[in-house]
Parts: C-alpha cells; structure tokens; sequence
C-alpha cells in the first residue's frame, strides 16, 4: 500500500463462468471466477489482443504492447504516488478490455518519462500517449479544460488566451532596454525566446525582467520577436494536438527567417525540447540553449555581490533535466551565489519528480482532481519542504505558479519560490 | 431534413474596443474576428441532429474577417457545405437587417426546411436576426429555442421563457430558429482536421447584390460612461471585516 496515494482494490477481471474442455478426454472443468480459482487451470483466453492491435497502428503507439509486467514503471511513475497509474498497469487494463481511446487515463500521463528510464522493453509513453491521444481528439475526444486552451492556442498563439499584441508588455518593467526585432532588425547575436507563461503570468513576467537584466550585466547582444512570437506549442503536441504544433511551426519558422541571429536562447524546457529535438525532423535547424546554459559559462561576468544567506533545493525540470540531459547549468548557477547553500531533494536529477504540467498536465488540474489524492505540484513542495529549505529553485516557467499555489495549499507558505533568474539577479549588487 | 446554419463573426472582445476616428463604428483595422457563440450553438444543435438520424448541413455566412476559419471549422466538425455570401463590403459594419436581406436573397434560391441561427449576438442583442429573415422569407419563426425535434412536416421546438418555463410548439415547416442553447457544449474539431478541411474541401462562393442599406445611419457612437467602480478594502481581516459588515448594514441588507 503506496503511502500517499488512495488505492482501489483491484479490478478482478475473470469470467464469471467459465468451462474448459479438454480436447483428448472430452472432459471438463468448471474454473468459473471464484475465491479457489487459483487452485484451477486458468483461462487463459479471457484477453483479447485487439486493445493492443489498435494501439500498435498508431506511429509512436507501437512499444506498449512490448511490456512483459516487470513493474520496474510504476514506483517510479510520478501519477502512481498519488493515485494509479504506471505503464505496466495501463498495459494491463488495456488488456483486459480498457478503451484507451475513451478513458480519462489517457490524459493523465505527464510524459515525464521517468517510465522509459528504467524500462527494459523500452515502452515509451511519450511517444504512445500523444499518438492515441492525437487519435482521440481527432475524434472529438478532449477534456474541455483543455479543450479550451487548445482553441486559445490556435487563435492567438498562446495558451493563455492573451492579446498577442501585448506579448512584450512585460519589457516595460525591466528597468534596462529591450529590443523587438520587428522595430529594430539588424543582426543580434541571441535571440530571447521568451514563450508564454514569462511573457504573461505576472510571476513569469519578473523572471522575464530579472533575465533581461542579467543579460544586459553579462554584455550579452539580445533581442526579442514581440507581438511577433507564438508559442512553440510542444505542450499541445503531447496533449494530442500535433495539428496545432506543426501549424504553430509554419508560422514560427517563417518569423525566424525574416531575422539574423546566431543562437536562440528560452527559459522555457517545453519550447527548448520541440526547438531542439522536433524542429529538426522537419527540416528546421537552430542553436538552441536553455537560458541556464547560457549564463551558466557567462556567471564570472556577472557582479554577484549580495549574500543570499538561504537553503536552496532545485527542482529539476522534466523536459531539461531527464529529456534534454542538462543537470549541471542550473546548479553551477545556483552555486555562484554567494551564501546559498544548495540542498538536493531526495528525488533529483535523473528520478526527479514531475511538477504535473507537462504533457497537457498544465492544463488538466481540475479533470485530474477526480483522479488523484494531491497534485502532482504538492507532492513536489512537500518533498521540497521536508529537506529544510528555505527557498525552491525552479528553471521552467510553468513551476513558479504550480509551485507558490501548491505551497499554500500545503501549508509551506515558508518556503519561496523564485526562478534561478531572480536569485541571480537578487545577488547582484 | 436540410439545415442551414447562418453564422456571423464579431469583434474578439480579448482585444478592447475603440471608436474609429469619425465616431460611427467601432476601428475594426485592429481587431480580431470570432464567430458568435451563439451561432456556434445553433450548429451544434444541428450537428447533433445530424448525429441523431438523417440531416443534411449547409453553413452560410457573409463575407467578413477571418470567416472562413469559422467555415472551415464547421466544415470539420461535420457540416456538409459551406457558403459565403459576397456582393458587400466585407470590412464594414453590417447592420442586422441588411445581414438578413442578404442571407434571405440567397435562400429563396435555395432549398431548406429549417434555419437556424444564434437567438442574439453581440451586435444584435435584440435577437432580431431570426425574426427578420423569417418575415422575408415568409415562414415561421421561433426565438429563445433550447431544443427542437422532427415532426414529419412540422417541427417541434422548446422554447425557454421568463422564469424557468419552457414552452413547447408546433411549427410547421420551413422555419427559422434563433437558438438559445444547445443540448451539449459545442464539440471539439481538432486544428489537424481544421486544416485537412482547408485542403480537401471547398467553401462555395456566392455574390449577392441585394441592393442599397436598409439600416439607418449612425451618427454617433461612444463607449458607455464609467460608473461606480470597485473599492480595495486594506488592513486586517478583522478590520475588513468590520468594514464589510458596516457597508452591508448601510445598504440595509441586514438587521440590527
Ligand atoms: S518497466 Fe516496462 S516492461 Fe516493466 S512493467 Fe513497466 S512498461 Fe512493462
Ligand atoms: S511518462 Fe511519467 S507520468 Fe507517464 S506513465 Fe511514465 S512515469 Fe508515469
């Protein structure tokens, strides 16, 4: 019995009549469902494989059937600590007769991939998740939470259905100049993808500052694409919506190659992994960096003056840290300010445990109450809580506002939480 | 059964709204155009009927912003046909009696038994579309509609009244239904099939010339005066409280 979560007893999947007849004697048993059948012969006919089979004709759905029970996936499957779930045991529901296709399961996954890491079939729910997903909405199959934030997407190119044209509203309050490239389009040597949640949400909005500052303290040449940047939608793609990512490219590439820039630099890991890992597959290559890993080799230059005289945990982001194999920038950031001590949770790195908003997570936090004890998030922050620290670092825009509301309702208003790039610019005298 | 659904795009409100320079319409060069909710209602409640047993759909719409992403989407959620009405200036305003006179013209040509259309819309909170038209094409009418069901040659509709009352009728057909609501939320047309809709299916066009404005002239609009406003009540809970409890027994709203 897992500590936190509300655990069901199990489904007993077992036909309530069953006779086996022996092909030779013509004998047969009665081995219907009942509290001796383990002493019968089984039947071992109940399942069919035609879950799997509509799975498997998906591109990407092929490696759910590969499981062969193991169960390594669900201790470490972030869902299964708060309620149940876990590869191995959507395998097994799938087989026993799971509509995957129609089943709120479907949408719980955060695609953390901390599954695939230690899988040794190598079932790959970043990949099967989002393909019957994709299935499911073409369908009309979509929670309408998410629904709603598909259509805001498409509409306005953010998921905060936000005015576009205020998109760089945020620059007004950095204190140092910000360059839009549509006003100002010579050649700039990184271009500062900002994404949504820095653009919009107020708490996103100080980190965008705080960066922008640091930036211009580290003497680097930047500049931004204003009302003309949309997101890069990675979340929506593995929220089932592919449609909307490659039609967000189209327009995202188009912007990009009116400019000159070298390297294009965002806060934000979703965005990083489709720019890094997806936009090549169709043909579109840039330099991309995490914003950690941009300043983490430019750190000497920044005048780091002010003492933060505080405990520090990280948190790991999923789509950095276990997608994009970065663990070391955040934390050599994290070091250089003088006075923070650096404590690590005990799930961290390679097994740090999701936020809850990735894969289309972000936006399901109502659907998945019905479904889990505590959010993801709390889980996160009280794990954060109990290692004493007074302050929770985070890297990815979604965090600050999953993580301050999951501290409040966790009763850990103590802890802080603030971006890696409002310390930094904090410790700058 | 033949539907047609008519559909009209407003002003996205995400945007805020400001009075063009000679003050008669709203500037329209910076705003962003969305189908009526109301509208999109109304093709809901057909879609659903054509789930139910044998409908046929034709969206018609004029030509105005970003309307054939509207016709698109219907197109993808599952509308037969979509028609867009041109012959008019597609960036102005276009009065509601107009609108009608249009989508009438076109649909003496055409054949249907019931229109449907959003009970109101931003720019006709009257909800004189469905009436109007109705009277020109010389059949029966019926707003407010929550629900309608065949009746071989009539229809039968619900009617939500003041107060919670639902009327129940008979029309004989063809009609025209301002929908109030549908049965269930507007259905999800994923953007993958938005866009196989735009490269596989066509929206037909159709230039109507249905002579000069009916509508009068505007001579001036302005945005309403700002009243009242909110008050932050700062200090403590207790001290809020305080106030909050003196503002309720000002008002008269409690005893003693
Ligand atoms: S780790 Fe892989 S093989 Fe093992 S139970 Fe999980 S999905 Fe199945
Ligand atoms: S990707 Fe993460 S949330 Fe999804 S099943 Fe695997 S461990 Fe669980």
């Amino acid at each position: 019995m897992p500590v936190a979560g509300k655990k069901q007893l199990p489904d007993v999947v077992e036909l309530e009549s069953a006779i086996v007849k022996s092909p030779i004697s013509g004998r047969e048993w009665d081995v219907s469902g009942s509290f001796s059948r383990m002493l019968n012969p089984r039947v071992l006919t109940d399942y069919t494989y035609a879950g799997f089979a509509k799975i498997a004709s998906l591109t990407g759905g092929e490696s759910l059937q590969n499981c062969y029970g193991c169960g390594k996936c669900v201790p470490v499957c972030p869902v299964d600590l708060v309620g149940e779930y876990g590869p191995r045991k959507i395998h097994r529901r799938v087989q026993t007769g799971l509509d995957l296709f129609k089943a709120d399961e479907l949408w719980m996954c955060t695609t953390c991939a901390n599954c695939l890491r230690v899988c040794p079939k190598q079932v790959n729910m970043v990949e099967v998740m989002p393909a019957v997903r994709e299935a499911a909405v073409a369908a009309g199959d979509i929670p309408e939470e998410l629904q709603v934030v598909m259509e805001k997407t498409f509409r306005y190119g953010n998921a905060l259905g936000e005015n576009p044209r205020k998109r760089h509203a945020w620059t007004k309050g950095a204190g140092v100049p910000v360059r839009v490239l549509s006003g100002d389009p010579g050649p700039v040597d990184v271009l500062f993808y900002v994404e949504d949640y820095w653009s919009y949400h107020p708490r996103g909005q100080q980190a965008a500052q705080a960066f922008a500052r640091l930036l211009s303290h580290a003497g680097v040449d930047f500049a931004i694409l204003g009302a003309e940047e949309k997101t890069v939608g990675d979340s929506q793609r593995l929220a089932g919506e592919k449609g909307l990512f490659e039609a967000l490219m189209e327009e995202v590439v188009q912007v990009l190659d009116k400019y000159d820039f070298r390297r294009i630099v965002t806060p934000d890991p979703h965005g990083f992994n489709a720019l890094v890992k997806e936009y090549p597959k169709y043909g579109h290559n840039y330099e991309v960096l995490h914003y950690t890993q941009l300043l983490a080799p430019l750190v000497g230059n920044l005048p780091l003056t002010n003492r933060i005289d505080a405990k520090v945990t990280f948190h790991d982001p999923c789509y950095l840290g276990r997608h994009n194999g970065e663990y070391d920038a955040p934390r050599t950031l994290i070091n250089a300010i003088p006075g923070v001590e650096l404590i690590e949770m005990g799930r961290c790195k390679g097994n740090s445990y999701c936020c809850g908003g990735g894969g289309g997570g972000m936006w399901l936090d109502g659907f998945n109450a019905n479904h889990l004890t505590e959010r993801l998030s709390e889980r996160r922050v009280r794990e954060a809580a109990e290692t004493g620290a007074d302050i929770l670092a985070v890297c990815c825009p979604y965090e600050v506002s999953r993580f301050e509301d999951a501290a409040k309702s966790t009763g850990n208003e103590r802890l802080k939480v603030m971006d890696i790039s409002e310390l930094l610019d904090m410790a700058i005298g | 059964m033949k539907i047609v659904v008519a559909m009209r795009q407003l002003a996205d409100l995400v945007e805020e709204l400001e009075v063009n320079a000679d003050g008669t319409d709203i500037d329209r060069d910076f705003v962003k155009f969305v189908s009526n909710e109301w509208d999109e209602a109304a093709l809901e409640e057909a879609l659903c009927h054509k789930d139910d047993g044998d409908a046929e759909i034709t969206v018609v719409a004029l030509d105005e912003p970003d309307v054939d992403q509207t016709l698109y989407t219907a197109l993808a959620k599952g509308a037969d046909r979509a028609v867009k009405l041109t012959g008019h200036d597609p960036e102005g305003w276009i009065r509601t009696g107009d609108r009608a006179a249009i989508l009438a013209s076109w649909l003496e040509r055409d054949d249907f038994d019931l229109v449907l259309t959003g009970v109101q819309a931003a720019d006709d909170l009257d909800g004189q579309l469905a009436g109007v038209l109705a009277e020109r094409l010389g059949v029966r009418h019926a707003a407010v509609v929550v629900g309608f069901h065949d009746a071989d040659s009539a229809v039968q509709v619900e009617q939500e009244l003041g107060g919670g009352t639902v009327a129940v009728s008979s029309l004989e057909l063809p009609a025209v239904l301002g929908i109030q609501a549908a049965r269930q939320t507007p259905r999800y047309a994923s953007i993958t099939r938005i866009r196989q809709a735009q490269q596989t299916q066509t929206i037909q066009e159709v230039e109507i010339s249905a002579g000069g404005s009916l509508g009068g002239t505007v001579r001036k609009i302005s945005p309403p005066k700002k009243r009242g406003g909110a008050e932050m009540l700062e200090g403590s809970a207790s001290e809020v409280a305080e106030r909050i409890a003196e503002l309720i027994r000002s008002k008269g709203l409690a005893r003693s």
